[in-house]
């Protein structure tokens, strides 16, 4: 079953690849994985889509949130959360369907990012499902090539973020003993 | 104070500042200017012959003390060498700070000479790692390194540090502080858990105290037994947890699992309320994991939130240091009291009953023969001589089952061994460790003959320093544990298991300049033990046992722990 994990990252090297690695040493399948920075530069959100047993889902959130780069987890699978994905779809029309075309991704809310004699550059946003039908409605008219970027996802819960306060050290304190 | 220094030098004033007074290593081509430093310098440097024994003796320091052990190797094979010991002292939780040199910054990347993704590497390894990229960076990294090694589920964090960083010069700024804002330390426990886990107890009348590693980790051994003592409940500990309550305390019950003892198995199957101490439900505890305690009520306290839950979802969670909330509970526990304290009187009478006929029933008896030595014999003479008080490093396999069924330790860390990994050469190694933590003690290295020969380029680290380390070598011809499995569950076909060639005790510990011994007959044993003893440095001790002697009880794999085998002749369960 799919799992959507909303992360918020330290931004520091090797970061991502302890995440990723926590899923594949357990053999999970990560669907879609998206990061960038947030407002504040040194922080990053990710969201992972990973296909997990539900079984283990809270186990995986807790595995993560003991990572020391993460500072929270949070599984959005069943919780209040908006998912959207942006595909580009690149789709060869004929002279005939070009305005076919057009009517169909003003349907889906997409828009036309660059046009030739070949045809359609197009970028569309919505949910997983949503994209799906889109690439397919396109597929219908001919040769398509698409990118999608993957989930990215946001908790419509508010949700506080406990951050750890800093330790001070006695020992570092002390002068060394000779 | 603000002297210039180069980085080699920094670390080692970081080292100091953790109270680091020995370490573990091996140099090599990108640490020369580390070892430069070392070489003045007041902290000892334990010079191994191998850089997975200096891993495995900085945990057997570790292990042996509670403090953090330290480890050092060069980069490429030098950090490949530690992955071993890092991903053991990950799974037994022991705090480990490895340092490991890298290839200078600019050819990182370049597949220079020696060097390896060791960052990348040693991820899965360890709770934490660093590359340090400029030396700026190093006092934080290294205090953070000890802090998070030491704190919350101790574990292994490596370091990795590129020559170049090691060379360039810089000013020591003291760190005063350490920010990581997304690493949780839990330690005071959820007071309303607390109070349900205390009425909890009072209400069982077959209650199972099961405590591991956790106790021995957080230093929560009066804290145990003052828990056990209220309650009057009977209490079994984990491999990982030997010591952690006195084995001649009167409610210690033994060891349970796979090869615990047929009254700690039938007392976890049995019991109503099971306290779950610093413990992680390993497969070799639980068996057949719906069978395992299937009437209990469960109590889990664990420091790491990721544990509860994970195998067995308890009815009372508390995630916190279980010596701080130990020390609550009891507290809770002393102001209250059972609502019907008779009837409960009654109950626990009637359990500590059956508790005693489990044990007479099926004890873990001694086995002795005249012609040959058994196994058992050989623990028992350990026994004898420890008195509960000695440091016993064991390595993996029929040795370390045997032991952990026949000696007793009536203190937490003097029962050394790689738990959860497994980890055959562990003993020896980690004897070096321990025996440099505790010099004051003494130390045995037990190991079969299978993983003594993993280990013997050590024997000339225990010369070199002159460690008073008494190696007893359990040989029986055979790497025992598995060929009591190919017995058992492939038809007696001994594939690969035989160790025909074993060297010359005596001659191999004289190469080394100290004493050793073979013994092959019951009664020398006492007084060939007792001469190792005796002498002042070290000894190799080769006691040749009888070659097919099994581990019993035994959970065959897949198996419940309350259907044990309990003796060779009765058909076992081929698993599937």
């Amino acid at each position: 079953m799919l799992q959507v994990i909303s992360l918020l990252v330290e931004n520091k090297p090797g970061a991502l690849m302890r995440i990723t690695g926590l899923l594949s040493a357990r053999a999970y399948n990560i669907e879609s994985l998206t990061v960038a920075r947030t407002l504040d530069p040194e922080l990053s959100r990710m969201t992972i889509v990973v296909d997990v047993d539900a079984g283990l889902r809270q186990q995986v959130i807790k595995q993560m949130n003991k990572l020391v780069n993460v500072l929270q987890a949070v599984d959005l699978t069943e919780s209040p959360a908006v998912r959207r994905e942006m595909v580009l779809v690149r789709v060869r029309t004929t002279q005939e369907n070009r305005t076919a075309v057009l009517q169909e991704a003003e349907i889906f809310g997409a828009r036309v990012v660059d046009s030739s004699v070949e045809g359609y550059a197009l970028e569309a946003t919505g949910d997983p499902e949503k994209l799906d039908e889109f690439i397919e409605v396109m597929r219908s008219y001919g040769e398509i090539e698409t990118t999608r970027s993957g989930v990215v996802a946001v908790s419509l819960d508010p949700r506080k973020l406990k951050l750890q306060p800093p330790v001070f050290t006695r020992v570092a304190m002390e002068e060394p003993v000779q | 104070m603000a002297s210039l220094m180069n980085g080699a030098k920094m670390l080692l004033e970081c080292l100091a500042r953790e109270g680091v007074d020995c370490f573990f290593g091996y140099p090599g081509g990108v640490t020369l200017p580390f070892y430069d430093a070392i070489y003045d310098h007041h902290i000892r440097h334990v010079l191994v012959r191998h850089e997975e024994n200096a891993c495995f003796a900085a945990e057997g320091y570790a292990r042996a003390t509670g403090k953090v052990g330290v480890c050092c190797a060069t980069s490429g094979p030098g950090a490949t060498n530690l992955v071993t010991g890092l991903v053991d002292a990950m799974m037994d939780s022991i705090p480990i700070v490895a340092l490991t040199g890298q290839v200078s910054s600019k050819l990182i990347g370049s597949d220079a000479f020696q060097e390896a993704d060791t960052f990348g590497i040693t991820r899965s390894c360890t709770k934490h790692n660093y590359l340090v990229k400029k030396l700026e960076d190093l006092p934080q990294v290294v205090h953070e390194a000890f802090y998070i090694a030491a704190s919350g589920r101790p574990g292994p964090v490596l370091v990795d540090i590129p020559k170049d960083v090691f060379q360039a010069q810089g000013h020591y700024v003291p760190v005063t502080s350490i920010h990581l804002p997304g690493y949780k330390v839990f330690t005071e426990g959820h007071t309303g858990q607390v109070r349900r886990a205390a009425q909890l107890m009072w209400e069982a009348e077959r209650p199972m105290v099961y405590a591991g590693g956790g106790i021995v980790a957080a230093d929560a051994s009066a804290e145990l037994r003052e828990l056990v003592e209220i309650l009057d409940a009977p209490a079994v500990t984990t491999l990982m947890g030997l010591g952690g309550l006195p084995a001649n305390h009167p409610n210690f019950v033994s060891m349970p699992g796979m090869h615990g003892s047929y009254a700690a198995n039938m007392g976890m199957t049995h019991c109503d309320v099971l306290i779950a101490l610093g413990v992680r439900f390993d497969d070799r505890v639980t068996g057949r994991l719906t069978a395992f305690a299937p009437h209990a009520k469960v109590i889990h306290v664990d420091i790491d939130p990721a544990e509860i839950g994970k195998i067995r979802v308890p009815d009372v969670p508390i995630v916190g240091d279980v010596k701080r909330v130990l020390g609550r509970l009891n507290k809770v526990l002393a102001e209250t009291s059972p609502e019907r304290k008779d009837r409960l009187t009654a109950a626990r009478q009637a359990w500590w009953t059956r508790i005693r006929e489990w044990k007479l029933e099926h004890p873990l008896a001694p086995v002795t023969s005249d012609s040959e030595i058994k196994p058992q014999h050989l623990m028992m003479e350990i026994d004898r001589l420890s008195g509960g008080d000695a440091i016993v490093c064991s390595d993996v396999g029929q040795h370390q089952m045997w032991a952990a069924q026949f000696v007793r330790f009536n203190a937490p860390r003097l029962w050394i061994n790689s738990g959860g990994l497994g980890s055959m050469g562990f003993g020896l190694p980690s004897a070096i460790g321990a025996q440099f933590a505790r010099p004051d003690k003494l130390v045995f290295a037990l190991a079969g003959d299978g993983g003594f020969q993993m280990s013997i380029p050590e024997l000339a680290t225990i010369a070199a320093y002159g460690l008073p380390i008494k190696i007893v070598v359990m040989n029986n011809g055979y790497l025992g544990m598995v060929r009591q499995w190919q017995e058992l569950f492939y038809n007696n076909r001994l594939s690969s298991v035989t160790l025909d060639c074993f060297p010359d005790a005596e001659k191999l510990a004289a190469a080394y300049g100290f004493k050793g011994r073979t013994i092959d007959k019951p009664f020398e044993l006492a007084s060939a033990l007792e001469e190792a003893v005796r002498e002042p440095g070290p000894y190799l001790l080769n006691v040749k046992v009888s070659p097919f002697e099994n581990v019993y009880p035994m959970v065959p794999a897949g198996g419940a722990i309350n259907e044990m085998v309990l003796a060779p002749p009765q058909p076992v369960a081929v698993p599937k």
